[in-house]
């Protein structure tokens, strides 16, 4: 029993020790955001800030322009909410219709997934700069909008639902987008939970395409504005841990509310 | 023509479903693979983007080329640098930090799993952001830490071999979440009798672990290898954000040597004949590794 217990400390120990060392830049960038500028040249450099201060964050919003950065994220947040829907309804058809050409066009549905983002990413540019929506949120959102790995969990998960039930809202006169909205939706809530969030996050972190697209300040997601930050305030260390923080720490407080979700949501998409 | 309607009119709901996004992948996935080709044997930049009559066919040369410029070399060199440190780090992290956080059910192994996941959905550039201060030569808490062992200030980022270990590191800690989750989803599927007949055979904790865990792993294994390596064969954001590259391309990999080429300098031509090569690796080493896998022993 003794042998026993102290096994279960070393392993304790062990998983702390580890997650500490995980934890490392994530506890510095947010004592760090609350220091003031002098602080950060200080030698020995201390964990927590001597003196307390807002100013960093305040300045995010007064000096520079996160505001309008927040602003283009959360449109680009939206547009990827509605291009889950587009993965779901086409998810739907592939696993719940019978229609020439289902399987093959689900193959290159799939195919398309092992095309690495660096071939497509000239062409595309080129493609966008074609249709004249460089430097455009259109352009930004479009070439993201919907993907093969979502289209490809949405249609495993339905293809589980009962075809009578789907039959019998038909019978009953529902429309097919009638019974797409009242009846599919409600019925695959959890994969929707879990890619609404991955989506969230994906949208939120989005950064090489608005930085390729957007040549004016106007468009900048948050994560462009930040590595503008970095590049014009180099030496501003508190600003750039602020401007950080304010982009981490809302992705961590939504993941920690629906991480069950997401880990639930890897084992389903890896069980099927 | 009015069997055509009728057909048409059968299937209306799904090819309407199916529309939105079918069009969408075929203008951002396969066509653009399709343009990629084409341009990758032509000379266009600039100017031939502003009037395509300057668009000159080229043959093999950007091919021909890329293998010549010293920098793409280079870039493929530390590609395998990267990947060669960096992938069997991945998974042997992201498989201890499984069997880890398998072992016990409590309430602190499920809030640790939010820890060791919270970087992998981290943004890359705030990422850089505190780890260049990190990194940081002068104020940097790396240095600091170093100096309580009495070992010198280390040029993190400017040093070329230190630099590419750097990257390595960081990339290491971004990427052991996701797997780590795999791992613990399989580690969840084992059949706990398979435990149970081994303790009456009398196997030791390490036995079960050698004879049990890890082979029932192989598949999990499998999937995260080669995801990983397709992954870092890519490795591309990084470099990007920290180091561009530099000092010196040392730190310059295959995909932003493509970036670099195609929105730096605007060598649309030469960049998609680089990111061709560069695609012909992955289903390669995806076709070896297919390949090695169908030698293992099925359980």
């Amino acid at each position: 029993m003794a042998a026993k217990r102290i096994e279960k400390t070393v392993m304790t120990v062990l998983l702390i020790a580890g997650g500490l060392l995980m934890m490392i830049p994530f506890i510095w960038m947010i004592t760090s955001s609350f220091k003031p500028e002098n602080e950060f040249t200080a030698v020995p450099p201390t964990l927590l800030p001597k003196e307390f201060t807002m100013k960093n964050y305040v300045d995010l919003f007064t000096k520079l322009d996160f505001m309008v950065y927040l602003k283009n994220t959360l449109i680009i947040v939206f547009w990827s909410f509605v291009g889950l829907f587009l993965n779901a309804l086409a998810g739907y058809a592939f696993a719940k219709f019978e229609f020439p050409g289902n399987k093959k066009l689900f193959y290159l549905v799939l195919a398309t997934m092992m095309i690495p983002g660096q071939v497509t990413m000239i062409p595309v540019y080129l493609l966008i700069n074609a249709m004249g929506l460089t430097n455009t949120m259109a352009g930004i959102v479009l070439p993201g909008l919907v993907g093969a790995f979502g289209i490809f969990l949405f249609r495993q998960f339905m293809s589980t639902i009962p075809t009578d039930l789907i039959e019998a809202s038909r019978l009953d006169g529902a429309g097919e987008l009638r019974i797409f909205f009242r009846l599919i939706v409600p019925i695959t809530k959890p994969v929707f939970a879990v890619q609404g969030i991955l989506a969230f996050i994906g949208a939120w972190n989005s950064f090489l395409w608005p930085l390729i697209m957007a040549n004016d300040q106007k468009l900048y997601t948050l994560s462009v504005g930040l590595q503008l930050l970095k590049g014009q305030h180099g030496s501003d260390f508190g600003l750039q841990m602020a401007g950080a923080a304010f982009m981490v720490v809302p992705i961590i407080i939504v993941f920690s509310f629906f991480q069950k979700h997401i880990i639930e949501g890897y084992t389903i998409s890896g069980m099927k | 023509m009015q069997n055509f309607i009728k057909r048409f009119n059968r299937y209306k709901y799904p090819y309407m479903f199916i529309a939105p996004a079918l069009v969408l992948l075929l203008t951002f996935s396969i066509i653009p693979i399709i343009i990629a080709l084409v341009i990758s044997f032509t000379n266009i930049d600039l100017a031939g983007l502003a009037n395509y009559s300057n668009i000159e066919a080229v043959g093999f040369d950007n091919f021909m080329n890329v293998f010549k410029d010293p920098v793409f070399l280079k870039s493929m060199f530390n590609t395998m640098f990267y990947v060669i440190i960096g992938v069997p780090l991945v998974v042997m992290l992201a498989m201890g930090a499984a069997l880890l956080l398998n072992y016990g059910t409590g309430w602190l192994f499920k809030t640790f799993r939010v820890v060791y996941y919270m970087p992998s959905i981290t943004n890359i550039v705030a990422v850089a952001v505190v780890w260049g201060y990190l990194y940081n030569s002068h104020y940097g808490l790396f240095n600091h830490m170093l100096s309580w062992f009495g070992i010198p200030a280390q040029q993190w980022l400017n040093d070329p071999t230190l630099a590419k270990l750097s990257l390595i590191l960081l990339a290491v800690w971004k990427s052991i979440g996701l797997n780590m989750i795999i791992f613990l989803a399989a580690l969840q599927g084992i059949p706990r009798s398979y435990y149970e007949a081994a303790e009456i055979d009398g196997a030791s904790k390490w036995k079960k672990l050698l004879y049990i865990t890890v082979p029932l792993l192989s598949f999990a294994t499998f999937f995260v290898t080669i995801t990983t390596l397709i992954g870092w064969i890519q490795f591309f954001e990084e470099p990007l954000v920290m180091t561009k590259g530099g000092p010196l391309n040392s730190t310059m990999s295959m995909a932003l040597f493509i970036y670099n080429n195609g929105f730096q300098l605007s060598n649309f031509g030469y960049a998609a004949a680089g990111s061709f090569v560069l695609f012909f690796i992955i289903i390669v080493v995806t076709i070896a590794q297919f390949a090695v896998k169908k030698k293992d022993v099925e359980y």
